[in-house]
Formats: structure tokens, sequence, C-alpha cells
């Protein structure tokens, strides 16, 4: 095929620039790093307080990020209701933990008022996920992409302002717990409890949610059925339950999630699950979508780019209050992965074929 | 046997369509909107918005339970349907009333914010449980109702459920009727205070208004056949001459109307048209060339940003030139910035491309709006003091707060701009009208439809794309200029990711690829709930919910462009093939 000089420019033009996108980041991160650490601004006790608190973070990302993830990984659908699942699971924590501290159970058994209060946001996240599935998105399996994702949208919507109808536009107070305040020490490093709490949960829902996929027989299925739908069908598999139970076990995470921002932010609000839920769904892309250990890894990285970033990259180079710029780096990171491994951190689909 | 198992069947369902209104009906209860409604009014001191929502549940109930028995039961039996109705509504009202007497028991405020007393005071008309027996009388009043609206002939049913419809939009939108009514002549303003009352219909407008729909709707289903042949008949000339009075009636009411709307109707019309703006431009991204935008408000923002900028008498203002002037740069300078946006994301498909874009629109209003650009676009403070178009000569500047002075016709408030929006949409809408059928839009066509075909027909994809990016981009930045001046001042703030996720959402509705789909999209998602801005809470549920029932009911949107209906019944039937397929395809033409 011939072409012509003005397309062969025009080729060129694309690669020059996106070579120097890719120029211009990477000199503003070295640059960026190299300047800070010459100039010395932060001690290494705030270095580690970043870090930790980019992990508890990132493990709340990644909670989350796995719902969007699984249901991705088998309908090929973008779940953006997730965020709402996550945050109708941080109200039912904050209703039965106002509970327990009012009846002074809290205060006694705190490891067991954390679990009964993230186990009932566990379950309340999963009742409304099953009903979204249900009306929102099983009537419309095999319509073109976007239906669903329309569909998605509306459902987002309405769960966020049926809780603003529940429960008004205020915002709650989570009940403070006084097992988790003040520090521990470590190596004569002091680290906020609630940090090494939320994380230590969050890994362990992680840890249970991997056993659940890899070694028993319904996370078998729900691989097959992620791998190809109409084989995994033939071989036997009940393929609409595989499917409703990874909206639940996604959810389950999800309300998790929201137990575990709620104690860290201590406000639950209607609108707190918009904004985590873009981050973990970037999270999600970050480690390879459709891939439950790069959801985990992503949101990890996540976490701790956007908490160490801005002090890292951007401080020195003289830009005021760069933590404003947080979730801007968060995104730029989002569309450099896109942009030049779109298959994520862990992945090994090809975007092309998406 | 056979016929029992049918009966209990029947039964069943009944019960369970009972539940489900009833659900639904203590859901809207506790989410606010029976106590929030019942301030309104749908007919003054007869029924209340709230009574008709609550009453509107059972009676569905009704009509879904009789159809549920026209489905199991062919014969049909008007007995067995009343049944079925009565049974589903009677489940309702006992489920309500069993409501109400829990809360008696139990404080459900201590969780649900609107179960309040005044909640129930309402529900009990103030008195106490002894009333909740009228629930499930009433139940079965409204189940029968209507099983008997399902029940009667075609030829009845359709004006009534029309004019039940037309009269309650008539009493929602009663209050903005009166005020506009009420400022005319003296005879205008008698016949507004004759049918619309303070907060509702009266209950001579309810009638008349009922009466007259299904008269009218009665006439033209016999009638429409004869009047359509009847034009036929009429020779061309004057075929065309009747279309150019309706031409010009309709060009004669879009420029009064501001005039006599006032400026509240001018400015719902004005966003209308913004979003109709960006909506013509997604539509070329998406709609043709299929490239899902998540981030379009990117774009409006750079219009708007541009404009401010050009215009501003502020201290961001770097020049002080005329609206005129600075909108025609701002398009370009949109263009140029969809070129940019688009390029890289250009090797990027389906669902990542949409992740992409939704990263970039984010990353714009994160910059727009965070110190670090402050000396530039002012940061969390914004651009204000923009100044408004004018036509005319614009003088001096008197100080750097003062806008120049403008000798001539300036735009100042919504009634104005109303002109420059309206212009602008159909301008645009003219323009893309004109690409679709061009040599680019069937371009762009080609790359929707399969990529790799596209190339090997020869289609620069590169450019083709970028062709979509700039052009819509050029849109919605047109859409932000004229944003600016309406505003007056720039927020960072008001570049929100909903900005984009509604105009994805009012092209879908409205009919991907369709430009009058567009439009109606754009009155349909942004002129209701800007119009029923009293019920404004609850705005966003209703969108929520019409987005979905939307995609349930009618997923190639209200107003389909032809290609889009071909696609909707063939797209996806290869690879990802599906297990429970969609209503749409099972309707394969």
């Amino acid at each position: 095929m011939r072409t012509s000089f003005g397309e062969r420019l025009l080729d060129l033009a694309v690669s020059g620039f996106l070579w120097g996108f890719r120029i211009l980041i990477v000199l503003i991160v070295v640059l960026g790093t190299f300047l800070t650490i010459r100039a010395g601004k932060y001690t290494g006790e705030q270095w580690i307080d970043f870090v930790v608190f980019g992990i508890s973070q990132g493990s709340i990302y990644a909670l989350i990020a796995l719902g969007y993830t699984m249901v991705y990984g088998i309908l090929r659908m973008i779940n953006f209701a997730h965020g709402e699942i996550f945050m109708s699971g941080a109200f039912g924590g904050y209703f039965i933990a106002t509970w327990l501290t009012g009846i002074g159970f809290m205060d006694k058994y705190p490891v067991l008022g954390l679990i009964f209060s993230m186990l009932f946001g566990m379950l309340i996240s999963t009742l409304i996920a099953l009903l979204v599935e249900r009306i929102a998105y099983r009537p419309l399996r095999g319509a073109p992409r976007l239906v669903p994702l329309i569909s998605a949208i509306g459902a987002s919507f309405f769960l966020q302002y049926t809780f603003r109808g529940f429960f008004g536009p205020g915002v709650y107070a989570y009940p403070s717990m006084k097992a988790l305040e003040g520090q521990w020490m470590f190596f004569g490093i002091g680290i906020l409890k609630v940090q090494i709490v939320v994380a230590i949960a969050a890994f362990v829902m992680m840890a249970i949610l991997y056993s659940i996929v890899m070694f028993t027989k319904i996370g078998k299925a729900m691989r097959a059925v992620s791998e190809n739908k109409d084989v995994a069908a033939l071989m036997g598999i009940d393929v609409n339950r595989i499917i409703v139970t990874t909206f639940a076990l996604g959810a389950a995470m999800a309300g998790a999630a929201g137990v575990l921002y709620a104690l860290t932010y201590r406000q639950v609000n209607f609108f707190i699950g918009f904004t985590p839920g873009i981050k973990a769904f970037t999270a999600a892309v970050l480690g390879g979508i459709g891939n439950i250990p790069g959801a985990m890894v992503g949101g990890l990285v996540l976490g701790i780019v956007e908490s160490v970033g801005p002090a890292l990259f951007l401080d020195s180079l003289g830009i005021p209050r760069p933590y404003q710029l947080k979730d801007a780096i968060a995104y730029i990171m989002l569309v450099m992965i896109l942009l030049f491994r779109p298959s994520g951190i862990l992945g090994e689909r090809v975007s092309k074929k998406a | 046997m056979n016929k029992m198992m049918k009966k209990d069947n029947l039964t069943w369902i009944a019960i369970k369509t009972g539940l489900l209104s009833g659900v639904i009906a203590i859901f809207l209860c506790l989410i606010g909107m029976v106590e929030v409604f019942s301030k309104r009014d749908v007919v003054e001191k007869i029924i209340t918005l709230g009574d008709f929502i609550l009453l509107a549940t059972a009676v569905s109930a009704g009509v879904i339970a009789a159809r549920a028995a026209s489905q199991t039961d062919q014969q049909r039996q008007p007995l067995k349907f009343l049944f079925a109705g009565a049974l589903a509504g009677i489940t309702t009202g006992v489920l309500i009333a069993a409501f109400i007497g829990l809360s008696q028991q139990i404080n459900l405020r201590s969780v649900f914010l609107s179960a309040s007393p005044s909640l129930f005071n309402l529900l009990t008309f103030k008195g106490g449980t002894s009333w909740i027996w009228m629930y499930p009388a009433i139940g079965i009043a409204a189940g029968l109702l209507g099983t008997t609206l399902f029940l009667l002939p075609e030829k009845f049913r359709q004006p009534i459920t029309r004019a039940i419809f037309i009269t309650f939009l008539m009493a929602l939108f009663s209050g903005l009727f009166r005020v506009v009514m009420i400022n005319q002549s003296s005879g205008i303003a008698k016949l507004a205070k004759y049918l619309f009352g303070q907060t509702g219909l009266t209950l001579s407008g309810a009638i008349i208004f009922f009466v007259a729909v299904v008269a009218i709707s009665m006439f033209w289903s016999a009638r429409s056949k004869n009047l359509q042949e009847g034009f036929a008949r009429i020779p061309k000339r004057g075929q065309t001459s009747i279309r150019g009075v309706v031409f010009a009636l309709l060009a004669y009411v879009v420029l009064m109307l501001p005039q006599v709307s006032g400026p509240f109707i001018a400015q719902v019309i004005v966003i209308v048209s913004l979003y109709a703006l960006m909506g013509l431009g997604l539509n070329i991204t998406l709609g043709f060339a299929g490239l899902l935008d998540l981030g379009f408000v990117a774009f409006f923002a750079v219009g708007a940003y541009t404009v401010g900028l050009l215009t501003s008498y502020g201290i961001f203002g770097l020049q002080h030139i005329p609206f005129w002037v600075a909108a025609p740069i701002a398009v370009l300078v949109s263009m140029m910035f969809g070129a940019f946006l688009g390029l890289p994301v250009l090797g990027i498909r389906g669902d990542y491309l949409a992740i992409a874009t939704l990263g970039f629109g984010e990353i714009v209003r994160l910059l727009a709006g965070s110190d670090f650009l402050a000396p530039f676009f002012g940061g969390p403070q914004g651009i204000i003091g923009i100044q408004k178009p004018c036509l005319g000569t614009l003088g001096e500047f008197i100080r750097v707060d003062v806008p120049r002075v403008c000798n001539g016709l300036e735009f100042a408030g919504p009634k104005e701009i109303y002109y420059l929006a309206v212009a602008s949409a159909i301008l645009v809408a003219f323009i893309a009208l004109r690409l679709q059928r061009s040599r680019l839009g069937r371009a762009w066509m080609a790359i929707r439809e399969d990529e790799d075909v596209a190339e090997a027909l020869g289609i620069n994809l590169i450019q083709t794309k970028l062709l979509a990016y700039m052009l819509g981009a050029a849109f919605a930045g047109l859409g932000g200029a004229i944003f600016t001046v309406l505003v007056g001042s720039i927020f960072a703030t008001s570049m929100q990711l909903i900005v984009s996720i509604n105009v994805v959402a009012l092209i879908i509705v409205g009919g991907m690829g369709s430009i009058p789909g567009v439009i109606v999209g754009a009155i349909a998602l942004i002129g209701m709930p800007e119009l029923l801005r009293e019920v404004s809470e609850y705005r966003f549920l209703f969108y929520g919910a019409a987005l979905i029932m939307m995609m349930l009911a009618k997923p190639e949107g209200l107003w389909p462009s032809q290609a889009t209906l071909r696609e909707l019944h063939h797209e996806d039937a290869g690879e990802d093939s599906e297990i429970a397929p969609a209503k749409s395809s099972q309707a394969k033409a």
C-alpha cells in the first residue's frame, strides 16, 4: 500500500508525541526525586509514615478493586455501581458499631466488635449487590457493551440517592474505638494503630478471597467461567450461579473495605463511595483487569504512590501544596499504564482485543 | 388438577406482585419521598403528590397482576382477573399497614432519618393506628382499578392512560404554567387561576385536562389516517406552504419564548442547549466513530477557560477582547486540545479507552483547580468577572474590576444568552447532520463497525480518529464558551466527572448516533430534572432509575438512528456470546 508523505508525517508525529510524553514523565519523576532527596526536607520517619499510610489506604483500594476485577473478568463489564456497594458497607458497619459502642460491647471486646461490624457491613453490601445484579444487570447480559455500562451508572446514582433519602445528606461520625487510638512503636518509630489494623484486616480478607478462588470448587468454577463461559457451561457449571457468587464475593470485599475506610476516616456519608470507587477501578486496571493478584498489587501500588508521590516527585519542583495533585498523580499513572503497558502490572490480556 | 395448579399459580403471582409493590411503597416512605411530595398537590384539596405515588404503586400492582393473569390464562375471564388485581392490591395495602403498625412498636427513626413522626401522622391521617385498616381497603380498590384499566378495550385504555399521564404532568408543572400565564393579559391570568392552583391543578383544571386529552386522543386515533390522506391530497405547492407556515410558527415561538416565559425557563433551555452542544460533540466521537470518551468535560473546560482568560476583566484576564472573537479562538483551542488528548489514546480501544479518557478528564479538572496552576487559572478561586457578549462597540475600561461598557445590545442574562445558545445548538446540529452524510462521516461509521476492516478499505485511522476527537472537542468547547458567559465566572469544581457521565447518558438515552436523539436526550435527562427543581432532592434518584429502566426497556434510545437499530440487533452475536440473551436480541428483526 502506498502511503503518502503526509500520512507518514502523521505517524511520526504520533510516535514522537508518545515518546515526548514518556520522557517528560520520567524526567519529572527522576528530577523530583533527586531534588527532594538532596533537599532532605522530610525525615526518615515521615517517609515511613507516608508509606504506612499508603499501604493502609492501598489495601482498602485493593479490596474494592477485587470486586471490579472479578466482575470484569467474568462479564467484561465495568460495574460502575461498585463504589456505592462499598459505601453501603460503610453504612452497615457504622450502624452496628454505633450500637455495639452504645451497649459497651465495643470497649470490652474490641476485636469481636470490629469483626461483627465488618461482617454486618459485608452482609449489607452483599445483599445490595445481589439486588442490583438481579434488577439492573442480569436482564442485560449479552446486550451491547454500552448498555450495561449505562445501567450500572444508573444503579450508581440510584443507590447514592437512596442512601441520601434513608440517612440524609449529613456526615455521620463513625464511633471511635479506644483500642485503636494512639500508636504502636516499632523500632522506635510510632505508627498509628488504626492503619496497622486496617492493613492487617484487609490482608486477611484478601487471603480468604484468594484461597476461595484458588482452592475451592466454586473458585475453580469461577476461573473456568472467566476463561470461557460456553465451555464452562458445557462442563456442567451453572454459569448463572457463578456470576451471582462473583458479585456476592466482590461486594463482600467492598463492604469490608467500606468498614475499614470508615474506621480510618471516621466519616460516613452517602457520597463517600464515589472517589474510592474510581480509584479502586484505577487500581484494578493498574494491576491488569481481570487478574485477582493484580488487583491487590495494583491497589497497594496506587496507595503508596499516591501517598508518597506528591512529596517525592512534586514538592521540590516548586509546586505549592502538592497534596492537591495526589489524585492527578493517580490518574497520570493510570493513563501511563494504559498507554505503555495496557495489560497492567501483572496482566496477560492484550488491550487490542478489548 | 391442572386447573388447580394454574389457579394456585395465579394466586401466588398476585401475592408476589402485591408484596413487591408494597415493598416499593415502603421504600418510597423511607426515603422520605412520600412526606416531601405530600406538600405538593396533584389536584388541590383532593389528592397530594405523596398520596398519588402511594396509590400508583397499588394501581400498578393491579395492572401487573392482571397482565400476569392474562399470560397464565388464555381465556379472558374477567372475574379471575379482578380477583388477581384485588389480591395484589390488598397485599400492598396490608404491607403498608404492617409497616405503620411496626413503626408504632419500634423506633425506626434511629436508623432511617425519614421515618419521622410527621410521616406517620400523614400515613395514619393523624388518627393513630385505628385508621390503618383503611390501607387494605384502599389497596383492593386501587388493585381493582388497575385491573379494570387493563381489561378495558384498547380503544378506551389508551386515551385514558394517556390522559392520566398528561394530567399528572400538567399537575407537576402547574407552578411553572401558573407563573408564566399570570403575567400575561388579564384573560390568560384568569384562565391560569382557574386551571392551576398554588400547589397543583384545581379540580376543574384536572377535569378539563383529563376530558380534553381523552377527547383529542380518541378523535385522533379515529381520524388521523383521514387527516394524513387529506394532507397528501393537497397539491404539492400547498403542502410546501403549509410546512412553511408551521415552520414560521415554530420559529416565532422559539424567538418569543424567553420574553414570555421569564428568565428561569430561558436558563433551563440554555442549559439544555449547552448539554445538547456537548452531546452533539460526543455524538461524533462516540455515536459516529464509536470512541467512548468518559472525560468529555475536559474539552468543555478548555473552551470555558479560554473564553474566561480572553475576556475576563478580573486579575486573570490575559486579554479583554470581545466574546465574538474569543469564542472562535476557544473552539480552535478546544480542537487542538482534542487532538492533543486524542493522539496518545489512538491505539487504545474499547473499555480501556473509556478509562483513559476518564483519567484525562479528571487530570484536567484537578490541574485547573490546583494551587500549582493558580497563577494562570485562578486555582480554587476560579476566574471571575467575565465580560458578557455585546452586539455593538465596547467602550473603554474604567478600572480593572469594572467591565467595559457595552454600547448596544448586551447579552446580560439567560433571556438574551438563550438566543446565543439555541442558535449555536441549531447551527452545530446542522453541521453534524451534514457531517454524518459526508465522506468523513461514513469513514467514522466504518471505524465504529470494524477498525481493521476500515483500515483495509483504505481509511486512514489516525487521521479519521483524530478528526473525530477534534470536531467533538470543538462542539464541546463552544458549549463551554457559552456556559462561561452565562455564569460570568469559571470554577474548576463545575467540571466534574458527572458532567461527562451526563453527556454519555444523554446520548445513549436519546439514541446513539442519532442527532434528533441527542436533543431529545438532553431535554429528557437535563431539562426535565431542571424544571422540577422543587423536588430536586430526588432528581438523581429518578435519573438513576430512569437510566436503568431505559436500558431494560428500550436500549436503542428514545429516537434511535436506523444504523443503531440494526447494529443493536446484530452486535455481540459472535464472540462474547450470551447466556441469557437480552430482550433486544430476541426481537431480532
